[in-house]
């Protein structure tokens, strides 16, 4: 996973509330078995119509939003289905950063597993971001994750909430799953304990 | 951990699966099955397989293919048409044999859809935490268990650990007061509660449904109701497991069985919320006043009783809103105002993991039973799993759907995301037993409205939307 220190680049107002994760990648082009490539096909029928051509009003089919890295939207961002192909098509096409007033739960999860910053700021704030985002290219946010702050065009710092734990991980592109391995030894030691504990719970290897 | 404050039965769940907690409140969750289909597996077994390791406990795992299949022709992944899909019901099957994980072949009777097969075959058991990558997993809460959706980088993280790191979700209570009246069922019941909270008016929580409204229905309708808690924004739904629960549980093949059994019946007595367990979040609903429901937009918390109307965007104070409230009117081609029971219909499904179940089946046929189905309009009827077919065929409810002009069909999750064949076209409007009614998410341009089993049944056989109180 890529590390999240800092971030500079132009994002794209989308003022949209529940952009579910059929929006971001529908169910069509989850039949891939890697994780790259999805970017093509991110937000398909808001960005192509039925004939594949781009609609031009769509904001990702605009200068200079074609190249944006923060995307900024409106409450409950994510909704929907735990794929994960939605924060990959996301990061395939470039996103880094997303600011909305809120997550769904499993998005925000695994945004953070795929190296994108999921923030949450109050929807007036958002809305103030979007503005500045209208602006285009000479209106560049700053993301800096280690003083949690957004930097506005204006100059104007804007703090943000993020869980410790997740910003150590971001900061430093931190696998998971070699951290959990670090405790091995307190795994083995519970699954003896329920093991004694709940010896009747049957495995999957054969029925009881 | 203090043993003596009361707890919920999502605090007792809990505490009994943290293998450790880090400084930050971070815990490190024990996960005790792992279920597995082929669209979210691929990416993990690959990285697994980059990294050298092993699945820590096949023997607590197992694997499906669902998605992708087709529900007509050969039951056999090479006989797979769409080449994508053929590829990705290949790839499981060779990553299963690889990583030496139990699998449930498409031919065999047990297949079906994860979340339907877990609690059929006894898999899915109370008090145990269960993920699968896939957001529906909270369909296994209805036994009350800790269940929940999962991305695929988490699925390798279970792979390669049997644990995830989580901190604890907040508690929602919501207690369904009284019992459902004539004709509304679990589904208009958790379709109402979504009505009423929102999509995201779970985010953060674990919903524990409770009250009479919930003890008084059978397995199958708290399934329902627990599968959608994830459209109300919340990863896991809960019931507490019960005498209704035990009498399910008991003689299914991977339950415990005999002394083991009972002991485990002496624990699972155990996990219901103790008397003055704090929630952060207690809702109300009075079953009675649920009638049958139906989504007029395009997220589930867009829904009305049968007997309503499209809403008028003019009547929204919030900019933002009416305008949210504009676009899904234009993207479902309705007009403010038009009786909801005056909307025709061109496709019908039952089936998925929200209503694929066999009292699913039954809901459908009883109203199906003697009536025709509208001309014109295409009416599917899936199972939930092999069981759950040979069981309706056992019951002669395929003969009373296909007299009726149904189509009856293999199991497979098919027109609820439409990534096997079964797809509506742009512009079809679907009334729906699944549980999204997403721009585009039973084919690009259709248009879902969910609804129950018998009011799926009764659109079709009317051709527009109906109120099955009505037809008796």
């Amino acid at each position: 996973m890529d590390k999240f220190t800092t971030l500079t680049g132009v994002a794209a107002p989308l003022p949209l509330a529940n952009v579910d994760t059929d929006k971001i990648i529908p169910a069509r082009f989850l039949k891939t078995i890697k994780r790259s490539g999805l970017g093509v096909h991110l937000f398909d029928t808001l960005r192509y119509d039925a004939a594949g051509k781009e609609r031009p009003e769509f904001v990702l089919n605009q200068e200079p939003y074609r190249h944006a890295e923060i995307l900024i939207a409106h409450e409950n961002f994510g909704c929907g289905s735990s794929r994960e192909h939605a924060p990959w098509a996301l990061l395939d096409f470039g996103i880094r950063c997303i600011i909305a007033p809120d997550f769904a739960d499993i998005f925000y999860n695994n945004s953070f597993k795929n190296g994108i910053l999921p923030i949450r700021l109050p929807r007036a704030v958002c809305d103030a971001l979007i503005e500045d985002a209208k602006l285009g290219g000479n209106a560049r946010l700053t993301v800096d994750l280690e003083r949690q702050v957004v930097v506005r065009p204006n100059g104007e710092e804007i703090h943000f909430d993020i869980d410790p734990f997740r910003k150590h991980l971001l900061l430093n592109g931190l696998d998971d799953i070699g951290q959990t391995l670090q405790h091995a030894p307190a795994i083995d030691a519970y699954e003896a304990r329920r093991r004694a504990a709940e010896p009747w719970l049957p495995s999957t290897t054969e029925a009881a | 951990m203090s043993e003596s404050r009361p707890r919920t039965l999502f605090d007792k769940i809990w505490d009994n699966h943290v293998v450790e907690r880090l400084p930050d409140g971070t815990c490190v969750l024990y996960i005790d099955r792992h279920l597995v289909h082929e669209v979210t597996s691929p990416q993990a077994f690959e990285g697994l397989r980059m990294a050298g390791r092993r699945l820590r406990r096949p023997d607590a795992t197992i694997a499906v293919a669902d998605h992708n299949i087709p529900t007509v022709g050969p039951r056999n992944p090479e006989a797979i048409a769409e080449e994508d899909s053929r590829i990705q019901v290949q790839t499981l099957e060779r990553n299963v044999k690889e990583f030496g994980v139990p699998y449930i072949p498409i031919l065999d009777v047990r297949q079906g859809i994860v979340h339907i097969i877990g609690p059929e075959l006894g898999i899915s058991l109370p008090g145990t935490t269960i993920v699968c990558g896939d957001s529906h997993t909270s369909t296994h809460g209805a036994l009350g268990a800790l269940a929940f959706g999962i991305g695929t980088s988490e699925v390798e993280h279970v792979m390669a650990t049997q644990t995830l790191l989580q901190k604890p979700a907040k508690n929602l209570l919501i207690r369904v007061d009284h019992t459902l009246g004539f004709g509304a069922s679990a589904k208009d019941l958790v379709l109402a509660i979504i009505g009423k909270i929102t999509t995201a008016g779970g985010n953060g929580h674990v919903i524990e449904y409770a009250g009479e409204g919930i003890r008084a229905l059978d397995m199958a309708g708290r399934m329902t109701v627990s599968n959608m808690s994830i459209e109300a924004g919340a990863r896991a739904g809960l019931v507490a497991p019960d005498e209704t629960t035990f009498a399910y549980v008991k003689g299914r093949e991977y339950a415990p069985k005999g002394a083991a059994f009972e002991q485990a019946l002496a624990y699972w007595r155990t996990l219901p919320s103790d008397p003055g367990a704090q929630y952060d979040t207690t809702v109300v609903l009075d079953a009675r006043e649920v009638a049958p429901m139906v989504t007029w937009g395009t997220t589930p918390g867009a829904v009305v009783p049968v007997t309503g109307v499209v809403p008028d965007p003019a009547t929204v104070g919030d900019e933002g809103a009416r305008a949210q409230m504009q676009r899904m009117l234009d993207y479902m081609g309705l007009t403010p105002g038009t009786r909801m029971e005056d909307l025709p219909i061109d496709v019908v499904f039952i089936g998925s993991c929200t209503n694929g179940r066999i009292e699913d089946i039954r809901a459908a046929a009883a109203v199906a039973r003697g009536r025709r189905v509208a001309e014109g309009v295409r009416a599917l009827v899936v199972p939930g799993s092999g069981q759950v077919k040979r069981q309706a065929e056992k019951e002669g409810l395929d003969r009373v759907l296909l007299e009726a002009g149904f189509e009856w069909r293999d199991p497979c999750c098919s027109m609820c995301l439409g990534m096997n064949p079964d797809k509506i076209s742009a512009g079809q409007r679907c009334a729906s037993t699944s549980n999204r009614n997403f721009e585009g998410r039973q084919g690009p341009g259709g248009r879902t409205h969910l609804v129950s089993p018998a009011m799926a049944a009764a659109a079709a056989v009317n051709g527009r939307i109906t109120d099955v109180r009505q037809l008796g």
